[in-house]
């Protein structure tokens, strides 16, 4: 069978000493960061990219995947111990996670998340392998019309995931769109918005909006908020290991949780924090069990879904960057800016030119998922010391490692003073409640965008019915309209605004 | 009239005027038309539509009722100042600024610098622990970034190495 032979290859690639070594390192830094609230995967890749110059393709993209789902895993750690989300997905593991901890059962609540994640991971690798293949298929039958169409659901995607204003989130994609155009257009040669600095030419590195908008913005922000008293449960957790009781109520939970987190993980503008979200609603309408605690009193299925939903949605959402090409999220976006430094065009001409590289990273993903379940259950406890290294000491450090990384991609201080200029921009998003996330996937759609509707257009001799014409991109359009309508839908409306008002 | 949201009417206010900039910007390079897109076109399209959408912004901002009126409230300018300055002086110790005389000084120079000027952003500031935060910064990077993934930086200023 295929799929065994292209998985043992993959395994083969996975488990050589280096590569081994880079998932751990990636599965390590992303639960430290995940543990510590104020910094994400999003800062922490864009931190690291310049740093994997060096090393072998697959090695550095072992390595970051194993961020991402790495910080899937810490999150939750710090949502239950500290009442705090580690990390943006973890919104929802907040409610019933602290409850748990607060009635003593901070134990099976780490157990359930751990636990959850790590099956969620390991279905969603599967998918992940399965589902690859079939899609690239497909992919290779796009036209630029196609791709345009792709990205517009995209973008709409990711609309529905932004909290807050649909309006704003919209004008913030349209935003990162229009700085994804500066520096030189290919087509004509001509450099736009640059007023003349040669740096701009090259375009406003993704690493420094990254860094800026997400990394000193965000210290700002945190920084300006007045000092809260934490309540850190650094006491000895004990009883890590979930009741016959707990087993039985969470295991249904976990199931809906990865399902549906699969499912959302694919979808363009899907990924881990929307999983998250749509799993808790998705729980607290099903019928409590008699005697069960109710949801938001430290309900044990309120960690689990949501916990297993974020870690499926992280795998899943590869799907789409690997087979077609198109980042699904912003740390998506910046696997796209890591696979170009290596010269490797993102699409699904990977599979075939680069397989090593292609079910290595598959495969690398199941292995690290299993050290984070060792890393995050018998090694609590130094995650726990962890949470009680105050802000005050941290953020130089992230200052820091924002500057150098930023320094480094180009050995050039230009861009040391452009993540500044945008470190004030991200801060000034915070203050008008615009959300960033939506910008920067943006910013990487916007060349590729004009590029493919400039070829439509072309081939179309400028009627842009080809659009509507061709029935795959006609159908992918119809799907971004349905999604607007959805949410645009006064129940659907209200509902999204209750779920995102509980964080 | 009375801003009902003032965060929903200023970054409407900040949509539409970058949109129009953008797309009056497009308008000095050739915008051709849909068969022939020339490099204005796909910005001009662009900064209309967000234009457009900063308007809509701004509406709703003046129209839709909100509780606490969502004020933008007062501006952190000490962290921005902070924060930001100490980016800005990592930056000129470290590559140095020949338009106003500085000297490369590197690295380690530029770390001790950034971290004590980052720590000023914090509620409380104790110039001992800054330092030992800074030593410990300077060591790990020393590891990390020139040792370990051996970087293309400077590490001492240029008066030392020559």
């Amino acid at each position: 069978m295929d799929l065994i032979n292209n998985l043992s290859l993959g395994f083969g690639v996975a488990f050589t000493f280096t590569n081994l070594l880079y998932c751990l390192i990636g599965c390590i830094l992303g639960t430290l960061i995940g543990v510590l609230p104020g910094i994400g995967p999003v800062a922490t890749i864009a931190m690291l990219l310049p740093a994997t110059y060096a090393l072998p393709p697959v090695s550095a993209l072992i390595m970051l995947a194993g961020i991402y789902y790495g910080a899937q895993y810490g999150g939750s750690t710090t949502a239950i111990l500290v009442n705090l989300p580690g990390e943006s997905s973890s919104v929802v593991t907040v409610i019933d996670g602290y409850q748990m901890a607060r009635k003593g059962r901070a134990g099976p609540a780490l157990a359930a998340a751990g636990l959850g994640s790590f099956f969620a991971g390991c279905v969603g690798t599967l998918i992940l392998a399965a589902f690859a293949p079939p899609l690239t298929e497909l992919a290779f039958k796009f036209g630029p019309a196609e791709y345009f169409s792709l990205m517009v659901l995209g973008l709409i995607g990711a609309v529905v995931l932004a909290s807050g204003s649909l309006l704003k989130a919209i004008a913030m994609i349209v935003l990162g769109l229009l700085l994804g155009l500066v520096g030189t257009d290919v087509n004509s040669g001509v450099a736009r918005f640059s007023f003349d600095i040669p740096e701009l030419t090259d375009g406003i590195g993704f690493v420094v909006i990254a860094m800026g908008v997400f990394g000193y913005g965000e210290i700002i922000a945190n920084l300006s908020r007045p000092e809260e008293e934490r309540e850190v449960f650094t006491a000895k957790v004990s009883g890590l290991f979930p009741t016959a009781e707990d087993f039985k109520r969470m295991t249904p939970a976990v199931l809906r949780g990865t399902a549906l987190g699969a499912a959302l993980g694919i979808l363009p503008g899907g990924g881990a924090l929307l999983a998250a979200f749509a799993a808790y609603t998705i729980e607290k309408k099903t019928r409590l069990h008699p005697g069960e605690v109710p949801f938001g009193k430290g309900n044990i299925r309120g960690v689990a879904s949501p916990e297993s939903a974020n870690n499926a949605g992280a795998q899943t959402s590869f799907i789409p960057l690997l087979t077609l090409g198109i980042p699904p999220n912003a740390v998506m976006a910046l696997m796209v800016g890591a696979m170009t430094i290596h010269n490797i065009q993102p699409g699904p001409q990977v599979m075939t030119s680069n397989p090593e590289l292609f079910w290595g990273l598959i495969a690398s993903m199941w292995i690290g998922n299993a050290m984070l379940i060792i890393l995050n259950l018998p090694l609590i406890g130094m995650w726990i010391k962890l949470l009680s290294v105050p802000y005050k000491f941290l953020f130089p450090a992230i200052v820091l490692f924002c500057a150098i990384g930023v320094y480094s991609t180009n050995n050039n201080t230009f861009d040391v003073w452009m993540v500044g200029i945008f470190g004030f921009v991200g801060y000034a998003f915070f203050k008008l409640g615009c959300e960033p996330a939506p910008l920067l996937l943006g910013f990487i759609l916007g060349p590729m965008m004009e590029e493919n509707l400039r070829r439509a257009l072309l081939l179309s001799r400028g009627d842009w019915i080809v659009f509507v014409s061709r029935p795959i991109s006609a159908g992918l359009l119809a799907a971004a309209l349905l999604l607007l309508v959805i949410v645009l839908l006064p129940a659907v409306k209200s509902k999204r605004e209750e779920a995102f008002v509980e964080d | 009239m009375k801003i009902k949201s003032q965060k929903d009417f200023f970054a409407g206010l900040m949509f539409a005027v970058v949109g129009v900039a953008f797309a009056w910007g497009a308008t000095t390079y050739s915008v051709g038309s849909g068969a022939r897109m020339g490099p204005g076109y796909f910005p001009l399209m662009l900064g209309i539509l967000m234009a457009l959408i900063g308007l809509a912004v701004m509406f709703t901002g003046l129209t839709v009722e909100t509780e606490d009126g969502e004020k933008v409230g007062k501006w952190a300018w000490k962290q921005v100042v902070f924060i930001i300055g100490a980016n800005l002086a990592f930056g000129v110790l470290l590559g140095g600024l020949p338009s106003i005389g500085v000297p490369a000084m590197g690295m380690i120079i530029a770390i001790y610098a950034l971290v004590i000027i980052a720590s000023l952003a914090g509620n409380e500031f104790e110039f001992r622990k800054v330092l030992a935060v800074a030593t410990v910064l300077a060591v790990g990077s020393y590891i990390a970034f020139i040792w370990a993934l051996k970087l293309q930086i400077q590490v001492w200023p240029t008066f030392i190495t020559g």
